[in-house]
């Protein structure tokens, strides 16, 4: 078939967005390709357990099963019918003039596309709190995927630390497993939760559950804290130390630990396929630019939390956007979008009061002692990010090559946001004007032995 | 001091039960087990840090921070958090030596 009858649409994502998106280029009579990387899709908030668990979708997904139940009845469907082609246990590693470096378990394997929609999600936007590197330490991600598809709580005793929606659901989610939560720690204030109120208030529905949430919590809540130290020893963490928002210094022993501050997008993609981005103020983090439907240029579409962080309704929505879009420039009847803009700008208002409500903690990671850890996964610390700024300015690449921070193996996922800050401090400018650390292939770890091929 | 293992079991107990080998130990499991989960059922940590004196127990959970890598006796690292445990699989928390 040529190019012009059947155009080669690859979507990368089987959440929410790409689910969305494969099923309204499906309607219009197009075969897109869905890359993802797990082998069931869903995504990660309505993640999936693995064949022969038998907890039902209401108690996997609460009041959101029904969703749930509909992406994934959906997916499932056109990929039986054969109307899209699933790839499942696949990570797009590189995207490189109009070509995609897939690698699977055959190696890696590279796809031509002349439609590329990119639904790669967000993960936990993680700060450094002194003694993170401990064995036990786990954003509030990892602590529900593990609840769903595993069925596990990943400590016998339990803090959960941060601010955001997740912070209370997956506290939530975890007392009704039966898991023993000693505490969950909100750093964000009280006064400041209230002034997001009035841009929560545009979904009522969802903001009263979260109240409902919180209110399960009972007296393990407590909002306004400082976290002082993760405190471990040979195995692992043995307690958190903090202090509650009278000033008062707490110690909750424990044995895991779950932090996140909401979400970050994933972006490393959107950056290889050349997209612009601009520093947004208001997640405290760099988003790729797109058009109001998602277009970002060169055949390039963005939908979901890789672009907005609105969740799992706002990603659905805009899945079906950038579908709607690339139908539209090649020149193909396409749904209306108008409802959707409409709903859409609903949530990014519910956002905004979410972000307002509970925001990223910049003093924090600002005021980070020099010798504890910001990366993870090389131990650089916050001494050794401070002191490049000394030699290199306040640029994030530069940076990044005096220090090592964020060119471990996680790639900057999850020091960047806090290595920028600490640089900002230092030189004496806004974080935006830092800048952001460049993407580089491969975007995941391969084995160079994925690239040789026997021929 | 975690003595045996880190995670517990909420619900999801009545699936079939799968051995696997760790460091030269056998160690049992259930299927649908991620390693991650297999191996924190009855240990505390997956690897050692190569940059500090800690240990590691995996992060994310999603594929992203690869904190979680362990080997295969065979040599390859994988994911233990995005990789099922199998019957019989022959793992590691250290990097086989041989293997560059």
């Amino acid at each position: 078939m040529s190019e012009t009858s059947s155009p080669r649409i690859v979507i990368v994502g089987a959440g929410p967005a790409g689910i969305r998106a494969a099923a309204t280029l499906v309607n219009a009579g197009l075969h897109p390709v869905v890359i993802d990387e797990s082998n069931r899709a869903g995504g990660q908030i309505y993640r999936r357990p693995p064949a022969g668990f038998t907890r039902t979708p209401e108690e996997l997904y609460g009041s959101e099963a029904a969703k749930a139940c509909a992406l994934h009845a959906l997916f499932d469907r056109l990929a039986e019918e054969g109307r899209l082609t699933h790839r499942a246990l696949s990570s797009v590693i590189a995207v490189y003039e109009g070509r995609l470096h897939v690698l699977g378990e055959g190696g890696v394997e590279v796809i031509g596309y002349d439609r590329l929609i990119l639904a790669t999600g967000a993960s936990d936007r993680v700060a450094p709190v002194p003694g993170w590197q401990s064995a036990g330490v786990y954003s509030l991600g990892a602590a529900q995927i593990a609840l769903k598809a595993q069925a596990v709580a990943l400590g016998r005793r339990i803090v959960l630390m941060g601010s955001g929606p997740l912070l209370t659901l997956v506290g939530a989610q975890l007392v009704k497993a039966g898991a023993d939560v000693a505490a969950v720690l909100d750093t964000s204030p009280w006064r400041r939760q209230m002034r997001g109120f009035l841009g929560l208030a545009v979904r009522p529905v969802v903001a009263l559950r979260g109240l409902a949430l919180r209110a399960r919590l009972g007296g393990r809540y407590h909002a306004g804290v400082k976290l002082e130290r993760i405190e471990a020893d040979a195995s692992g963490v043995t307690a958190m130390r903090w202090r509650d928002a009278g000033g008062m210094q707490r110690l909750t022993p424990c044995d895991m630990i779950g932090m996140g501050w909401h979400l970050r997008a994933e972006t490393h993609l959107a950056d290889l396929a050349g997209c612009a981005f601009t520093y947004d103020e208001q997640w405290r983090q760099w988003l790729p630019k797109a058009d109001e439907m998602g277009r970002a240029g060169n055949g390039v579409y963005l939908a979901g939390d890789g672009l907005q962080l609105l969740g799992a309704d706002g990603a659905e929505i805009a899945g079906r956007l950038a579908a709607a879009a690339c139908l539209a420039d090649l020149g193909r009847p396409a749904p209306s979008a108008s409802a959707d803009l409409r709903k859409l700008a609903r949530l990014e208002r519910f956002a905004r009061g979410l972000a307002t409500a509970f925001p990223w903690p910049d003093a924090m990671a600002r005021s980070l002692p020099n010798d504890e850890i910001v990366c993870r996964c090389e131990n650089v610390n916050a001494g050794a990010i401070r002191e490049s700024v000394e030699h290199s300015g306040g640029e994030a690449n530069r940076v990044k090559s005096l220090s090592r921070v964020g060119m471990g193996r996680c790639q900057g996922r999850y020091c960047q946001l806090a290595a920028v800050e600490l640089v900002a401090e230092r030189a004496g400018c806004t974080a935006g004007a830092v800048g952001r650390f460049r993407g580089q292939a491969p975007v995941r770890p391969a084995p160079i032995g994925a690239f040789l091929r026997e021929d | 001091m975690i003595t045996d293992g880190r995670i517990v079991r909420l619900a999801e107990r009545d699936r079939a039960k799968v051995q696997f080998l760790l460091d030269g130990e056998m160690r049992g499991a259930l299927a649908g087990d991620t390693v991650l989960t297999a191996v924190l059922a009855s240990g505390c940590a997956l690897r050692k840090s190569e940059f500090g004196p800690e240990l590691r127990a995996g992060f994310c959970l999603m594929g992203a921070c690869q904190d979680c890598w362990v080997w295969q006796e065979e040599g390859p690292r994988m994911r233990a958090c995005t990789t099922p445990v199998t019957e019989g699989m022959r793992l590691r928390t250290t990097p086989p030596e041989s293997w560059p």
